[in-house]
């Protein structure tokens, strides 16, 4: 589904990517980790299409097609999602009323007639029960004033909402309490099926207790240096980057 | 950004959606202003003789007047001796009925999106069409007629409502306002006429939708507002006008008049050619709009949408001299290219327990400026008085600018006026997160503008506003930066 081959990229004269390689399958979870300023959210960003990022070297499969040729809105109308560590606000703009014009707009990418009202409103009202979000909330303006627990089940609202077939969630634990890290990881693992595939970037093992990864990349310096299973999150829990650092140095 | 540069260039360049003319024999006087101009379109509009001489005296005024240059923008100056003070489409100006208006015309409102045959109209709205000087066809007026309101143009009500119109025309604009003011006074031609009776809620939004077709002429028309005590009306004001490549002069006058208990509601969509992307041709906007709280507990709400004219130089205003009576202000400005706005309001506290609201939203693009100008007046007796103004400015790009000019003047200390003011600029991460969610950029502007000046969009009657959102998305799409 996404096949990333040497992948370098930098911003202003700073090269943050230095050569990442990796493969994502339908159907798996891969989680993405590392010390602060690895690069981690480069990579999420990078995938996303945000332009302060220059490619300067490899490419990106995804599904069939050239990742890195595609727009930010064509590559979401694809199938990429991202959800964001720090979503943004919109203020006098309904979570709904955004939500109606992205649905929409993928609808007309894949050549399908838009959802009226009613239609809308009944997927909907489905997918807040994933997330737990409340229809009050979905009123409000965008994010605005929205506690960090609920902006980010908001993403995941999102998420549901659109069914990509490739989720990124980035840094989506950072400033969760437990409570809000159970419904925001439920809704993930309610929203996998084998078509679609989720990466998952964090710092901590934690969130992997609720997302359980398939595989485990360590990010350092810009490179993936060791790929692992599950195991190597709580290695990594347990033992603190270090011990990479060093391996890294040695190699 | 420079990316964002692009799309905002691309998105400006896009052509205005009304700049056609339709082909009407017109009926015109010569080029100029004079005395005989102005005795020239009075006896056009067979007008009783106190008329021309109220007519003439504002000439006089006019004549020893200066043209303000205080405004926060530049044009070359006007030479009025260079426009044409009157235009009629020839063919019976003024129809008796639906009928009998020329196919022509009828096909131009029809472009507009504006039926004026009353079986195709969506209910609810009664129309006053002007077409350059005269106002062409008037739905509704029997319908109206029954609940003893009258809707019509303002030369027919000068013929048949002469009492009326003698009563309230320029009691809350005097002659000698302002430059524009007294201009118009000397050479209006046409407008709207509306009166609604004690204890009468009109149950119609009443609408003028006005349209420069010729080319050298200038459009003065004026529009008075009578709501009598208790009564409630929601008016609205539409324009448009042809693509041409000189600057058309637009100086209307509206008097809005509240007795006891009354209520009136006057929105504006203002749509006039804005010139093209190097700033060449468009209407300059030059009106006077102000409403008086006559009686007691009598409310005037204003709100606006402007979007069009190469310049705009307006401030609807209230005089609040009812006690307990209440203004408001909801505009949202909108300037692209080399479009410039001066607007904003007076709110001007007379009497005790008066209320009133400013909610100012302008947004700038290209080269454009755009400036907020208001006055708040708590006068000596107004007791207890209320305001609070919000002015907030959106820039696009960074050619552009915003300027805020608040006046403030308290002469009761028991008076509380609060003021609020934000700049701010769409950010590219708000961008990126509707990209990122399959939304295109123009949307996604879009959808940021609306949600920006939504709180006045909510001022609007339903069919408008949804009207002025196709017009913010279609004016600012893209203008990112």
């Amino acid at each position: 589904m996404l096949s990333i081959k040497n992948l370098q990229a930098k911003i202003d004269d700073n090269q943050i990517l230095k050569g990442i390689n990796l493969e994502v399958k339908e159907g798996e979870v891969h989680a993405i980790m590392g010390p602060n300023g690895s690069g981690k959210s480069t990579l999420a960003s990078v995938l996303a299409g945000r332009e302060e990022f220059e490619v300067v070297e490899g490419s990106v499969q995804f599904l069939g097609k050239d990742l890195l040729a595609m727009s930010p809105e064509e590559r979401a109308r694809e199938g990429l999602f991202m959800a964001f560590q720090y979503p943004v606000e919109i203020p006098g703009v309904s979570t709904i009323n955004f939500m109606k014009t992205a649905v929409n707009q993928m609808r007309a990418h894949r050549g399908q007639p838009a959802l009226d009202a009613v239609s809308f409103l009944s997927l909907m009202k489905e997918r807040m029960k994933l997330v737990e979000i409340d229809q009050s909330l979905l009123n409000r303006a965008l994010n605005e004033g929205f506690s960090g627990g609920e902006k980010k089940r908001n993403e995941i609202f999102q998420m549901a909402m659109l069914e990509p077939r490739l989720a990124i969630l980035d840094e989506t634990d950072s400033g969760l309490d437990i409570d809000a890290l159970r419904i925001v990881s439920n809704g993930v693992n309610k929203l996998r099926t084998k078509n679609n595939a989720v990466i998952v970037v964090t710092h901590y093992q934690r969130l992997l207790e609720y997302i359980v990864p398939d595989f485990v990349h360590v990010l350092y310096k810009g490179k993936i240096v060791k790929s692992g299973t599950k195991e190597l999150a709580l290695e990594l829990e347990a033992k603190g980057y270090d011990w990479i650092k060093d391996e890294v140095a040695i190699a | 950004m420079s990316k964002d540069n692009q799309v905002l260039e691309e998105l400006t360049s896009k052509e205005y959606e009304h700049g056609w003319s339709t082909n009407i024999e017109a009926d015109s006087a010569p080029k100029g202003l004079s005395e005989d101009i102005i005795r020239f379109i009075s006896s056009k509009k067979n007008e009783p003789a106190w008329l021309l001489e109220w007519r003439l005296k504002a000439y006089r005024q006019w004549a020893k007047m200066k043209e303000p240059r205080w405004p926060n923008v530049s044009y070359p100056p006007i030479n009025y001796q260079d426009i044409i003070y009157y235009s009629a489409p020839k063919k019976s100006p003024k129809a008796k009925s639906i009928e009998e208006v020329d196919p022509e015309l009828i096909k131009t409102f029809e472009r507009l999106g504006i039926s004026l045959t009353e079986q195709k109209r969506l209910t609810g709205i009664a129309v006053d069409a002007v077409i350059d000087s005269v106002s062409v066809a008037t739905t509704f007026k029997e319908t109206l007629g029954e609940l003893g309101i009258i809707f019509c143009s303002f030369g027919e009500a000068v013929q048949k409502h002469p009492e009326l119109v003698k009563k309230y025309m320029g009691s809350v604009v005097p002659v000698s306002d302002n430059y524009f003011a007294a201009l118009n006074s000397a050479v209006f031609t046409d407008g709207s006429f509306c009166y609604i009776p004690k204890g009468v809620r009109c149950p119609m939004e009443l609408s003028t939708y006005f349209r420069i077709n010729a080319a050298n002429t200038g459009q003065f028309e004026r529009t008075l507002i009578v709501a009598d005590e208790g009564s409630y009306v929601s008016y609205l004001e539409g324009c448009t006008a042809p693509m041409r490549d000189e600057n058309q002069l637009h100086a209307a006058v509206v008097e809005i008049y509240a007795m006891k208990d009354a209520q009136v509601k006057y929105s504006t969509v203002q749509n006039w050619y804005p010139g093209d992307a190097k700033g060449v041709g468009g209407i300059y906007n030059f009106v006077t709009k102000r409403g008086l709280c006559a009686g007691d507990g009598s409310k005037i709400s204003w709100t606006q949408v402007e979007t069009g004219s190469a310049i705009t130089w307006k401030y609807p205003s209230c005089i609040l001299k009812g006690d307990n009576s209440m203004g408001e202000f909801y505009s949202v400005a909108v300037t692209n290219n080399f479009q410039q706005a001066d607007t904003g309001t007076k709110m001007i506290h007379i009497g005790k327990n008066t209320k009133s609201r400013i909610v100012s939203k302008g947004i700038s693009a290209g080269h454009s400026q755009n400036s907020y100008r208001g006055q708040v007046h708590i006068m000596k007796r107004a007791t207890n008085a209320r305001n609070f103004s919000q002015c907030d400015s959106l820039l696009m790009g960074d050619k552009c600018g915003a300027h805020t000019f608040p006046y403030i003047d308290v002469e009761n200390n028991s008076s509380k006026v609060e003021h609020e003011a934000t700049t701010s600029k769409i950010g590219e991460d708000q961008i990126f997160y509707c990209l990122q969610r399959g939304i295109d950029e123009e949307s996604a502007v879009a959808l940021i503008v609306n949600g920006y000046a939504k709180e006045v969009l909510n001022q609007l009657p339903m069919e408008f506003a949804v009207e002025a959102q196709k017009l913010l998305a279609l004016t600012l799409e893209g203008s990112v930066g």
